[in-house]
């Protein structure tokens, strides 16, 4: 145990003390580009430890008693939701649940107006989903509380991408110099743009593939700013595969056919599937993710979903633990 | 009407090469001489303004603004804006037709040139629709619409996507000698943008407008003036590909001007990451770098500045859009377009100045006497200080340094992304025909009072 986890556990004792680690800064969590290696290291070891008291017989611990946290989901949502809530409620925070999808958020109250309010009924931590890239981040600008990011448009969803590493690692030990391939609609993919980020600073290489019109434009100039060598692009399958650790593909969105960025679903799963023949280009360990909700038979074959490679359930699970992680973590900042 | 001097100003006028220091005389609004009048006009003035140290330009011209009246006069007014403009040093604005209704028929057009007359604080010329309701599809009635003095004609924001429809358009205006004025970009390919296509968009996971969906249409509408002949105004262009398309036109002797705004000038993509364009991750998404067409990238500044530098680009044009705060302070991709930019200006451009990119002399000409060229003669000749014409007069201080905030603006609209930037070049006194129309507090007045 080193001392950032021993720090983790300490502060998960039923009294509490001070609540404050070193190496966090968070006060909101938008994204995992501003996140060092030290800082998601404690968020890995935050989450193991919350993973010991997900096995107790009484899941709960009382780290957020008296905090509120308030879900706030502009998009439907399932398993996200369900994992935050879980979360918040095994830290014995109160939560609310706010579907803006359905509410005077749809009868024209803004967005700023909505934070506002829930912030004058008392949240301390606002989960936030919203279908468009960077809401969160205007949310951050004019809200006192934290604001988490649930996923936000095509941007970022950094708790998925921490669930992903949190996964990696208690099945691959580290993520240095894993080869990890993203496959698919890259374009529209914040659960892709997150784990960029994160698995880079994590030491990882990334290959992102798929057809050339669901790759973001601009994407090769942004890799090479930031990872001239460790992030690379491939439109072919195969390539993009061979001797992978981890294997990852996307969510196809039916209606991308209907855009026309791709010809048919067919086509799309002759050029793009992850069947039992291309994970075999993969390293023999290799691990087999998915963000969820899957389409079995579009973007992953049934066989590989279901095969013994396949960690798919597992990042469910280990959700709420990494979740667990930043509530705690982010209510536990020092306040200045 | 009384006779106003001005005193021992620094007189730069790039429609007559004037680079000289020397006194400007007014009387009855006209400009009745430059130069040298000590010996006589000091003691015969009734207003003297001492102009030491300040720089006495033509009064600026504005080729694109937005006054939001009638339809949005909660973002702006005739009366706000044109005060925005005065502070700016503009005397001459000419106002885009994208308000409701839009400026598609004569009774719209009297009516923004009446309240100008009533309420405004300088020269209003407003632009004509080129369809009826901006829709694309039936001409606007042209003729009429020149009659009540439209100087162009333009549907802003809804560039005209039917080749056809604009290639009739620029067929019908040839024979009125107006321009036919175009926001370039094709819908189609740019479509749900919200900022440039790049790295930038990439990874902030926003849609992007490609500088191909400007340079497809700047393409079709030089090709359509080589057509037509008529005389084609390209609206705030943006991108190195379109300088390029117009300098190419221009040596072709097709009758194409360009107009450039300050922003796409000084900004780059980077700025929708805030104002440390990256290294603070909590500023990113700021609508206040929202505009279209989007702020581009560095070698886009480098060909434009080129493009005034070489002639290509004629004009600086603010493309001033003032919004709410609620049309701003929202979701980037649900945040309005624009830039409130008539008060900043003038000193965003003077870096380029100070910076040795581009002279003064040819700022000035690039706010003066080559965007009037664009206008033409219809409303007396501007920008320019020759004597017999309408006395509009901007006085600088090309060195004071002040700081932008937008709470201090004129305009309602507060949307810039150069609030609380350090700007040196100041305008100091505006006149319109002979009135002083803005003074900054600092300005000494000698009135003579008459015995």
């Amino acid at each position: 145990m080193n001392s950032a986890e021993q720090t983790a556990r300490a502060a998960m004792s039923e009294t509490l003390p001070g609540l404050s680690t070193p190496v966090w800064q968070h006060h909101h969590v938008l994204d995992l580009d501003d996140f060092s290696r030290e800082e998601i290291d404690l968020v890995m070891e935050t989450a193991e430890a919350m993973a010991e008291v997900l096995q107790r017989e009484v899941k709960r611990v009382p780290a957020l008693r008296g905090k509120t946290v308030v879900t706030m989901f502009y998009e439907p949502s399932t398993r996200t939701r369900a994992s935050f809530e879980l979360a918040a409620k095994s830290l014995s925070a109160d939560t609310i649940s706010l579907d803006a999808t359905r509410s005077s958020v749809t009868k024209g109250e803004s967005l700023l107006d909505t934070l506002r309010t829930i912030q004058a009924l008392g949240a301390d931590i606002i989960v936030m989903r919203h279908q468009y890239s960077g809401a969160p981040y205007i949310a951050a600008r004019h809200i006192s509380a934290s604001i988490i990011n649930a996923g936000d448009g095509w941007h970022a969803h950094p708790s998925q991408a921490l669930l992903d590493i949190y996964t990696i690692r208690r099945h691959l030990g580290d993520l240095a110099d894993r080869k990890v391939v993203i496959i698919g609609d890259i374009m529209h993919s914040r659960v892709a743009r997150s784990n960029i980020w994160g698995m880079t600073t994590m030491g990882a290489r990334v290959v992102l593939c798929g057809p050339p019109t669901l790759l973001p434009p601009g994407l090769k100039e942004f890799i090479s700013r930031f990872w001239p060598a460790q992030v690379t692009v491939e439109t072919e399958i195969e390539k993009a595969i061979k001797d992978a650790d981890v294997v990852m593909p996307l969510r196809l969105q039916l209606e991308r056919q209907q855009s026309g960025l791709i010809p048919s679903i067919r086509e799309y799963i002759r050029l793009y599937q992850l069947n039992e023949d291309r994970l075999a280009l993969a390293k023999p360990y290799a691990l087999v993710m998915h963000p969820g909700p899957m389409n079995e038979g579009i973007e992953i074959s049934p066989a590989v979903a279901q095969s013994t490679q396949s960690v798919i359930e597992e990042q469910v699970t280990n959700g709420v633990a990494v979740r667990m992680a930043l509530l705690y973590l982010v209510a536990g900042r020092k306040n200045n | 009407m009384a006779k106003l001097l001005i005193h021992g100003g620094h007189i730069i006028d790039p429609s007559q090469h004037l680079d000289i220091t020397g006194d400007v005389l007014i009387k009855d609004g006209k400009i009745v001489s430059v130069g040298d009048t000590r010996n006589t006009a000091l003691h015969d003035a009734d207003i003297i303004l001492d102009a030491s140290g300040m720089v006495v330009s033509p009064g600026f011209i504005d080729l694109h603004c937005h006054l939001r009246q009638p339809g949005f006069e909660d973002a702006e007014t005739i009366a706000t804006g044109t005060l925005a403009a005065a502070r700016g040093g503009f005397t001459t604005v000419c106002c885009m037709p994208n308000t409701y209704p839009p400026l598609d028929d004569r009774a719209s057009v009297d009516y923004v040139k009446q309240l100008a007359a009533a309420e405004g604080y300088v020269r209003v010329l407003p632009v004509g629709c080129i369809t009826k309701g901006r829709r694309g599809a039936e001409l606007v009635e042209m003729d009429e619409l020149a009659r009540a003095g439209v100087i162009g004609f333009s549907d802003d924001g809804e560039p005209v996507a039917s080749t056809r429809t604009m290639r009739l358009a620029m067929e019908y205006a040839s024979r009125l000698g107006l321009p036919i004025i175009e926001h370039c970009e094709d819908k189609g390919l740019s479509q749900g943008g919200v900022m440039n296509e790049g790295w930038v968009s990439a990874r902030l996971g926003l849609r992007g407008i490609p500088a191909a969906a400007e340079e497809i249409m700047v393409a079709r509408d030089i090709n359509l003036a080589a057509l037509t002949g008529c005389r084609l105004h390209i609206a705030h262009v943006s991108t190195a590909g379109s300088v390029k398309l117009i300098r190419d036109a221009k040596k072709k002797d097709i009758p194409v001007t360009a107009e450039v705004t300050p922003h796409h000038l000084l900004l780059t993509e980077e700025r929708v990451m805030g104002k440390t364009t990256g290294s603070n991750t909590l500023a990113f998404y700021d609508t206040s770098a929202k505009v279209n067409p989007p702020l581009r990238t560095c070698t886009d500044i480098k060909a434009l500045v080129e493009g005034i530098k070489d002639g290509t680009i004629d004009a600086i044009a603010t493309d001033h859009a003032p919004h709410t705060l609620v049309d701003k302070l929202c979701e980037f991709d649900v945040a309005a377009f624009g830039i409130s930019g008539l008060e900043t200006a003038f000193g965003c451009l003077m870096s380029l100045v100070h910076n040795k990119q581009i002279n003064l002399m040819v700022l000035i000409s690039q706010l003066t006497c080559k965007p009037a060229r664009i206008i033409g003669t219809k409303y007396g000749e501007l920008g320019t200080l020759k004597t017999g014409t309408p006395a509009d007069i901007t006085l600088f201080d090309p060195n004071r340094e002040w700081l932008v905030d937008s709470s201090n603006f004129a305009s309602k609209g507060k949307n810039t992304p150069f609030d609380g930037e350090l700007l040196k070049g100041k305008v100091m006194v505006t006149i319109v025909q002979g009135e002083i129309v803005h003074k900054d507090e600092d300005i000494r007045v000698k009135r003579r009072s008459r015995a």
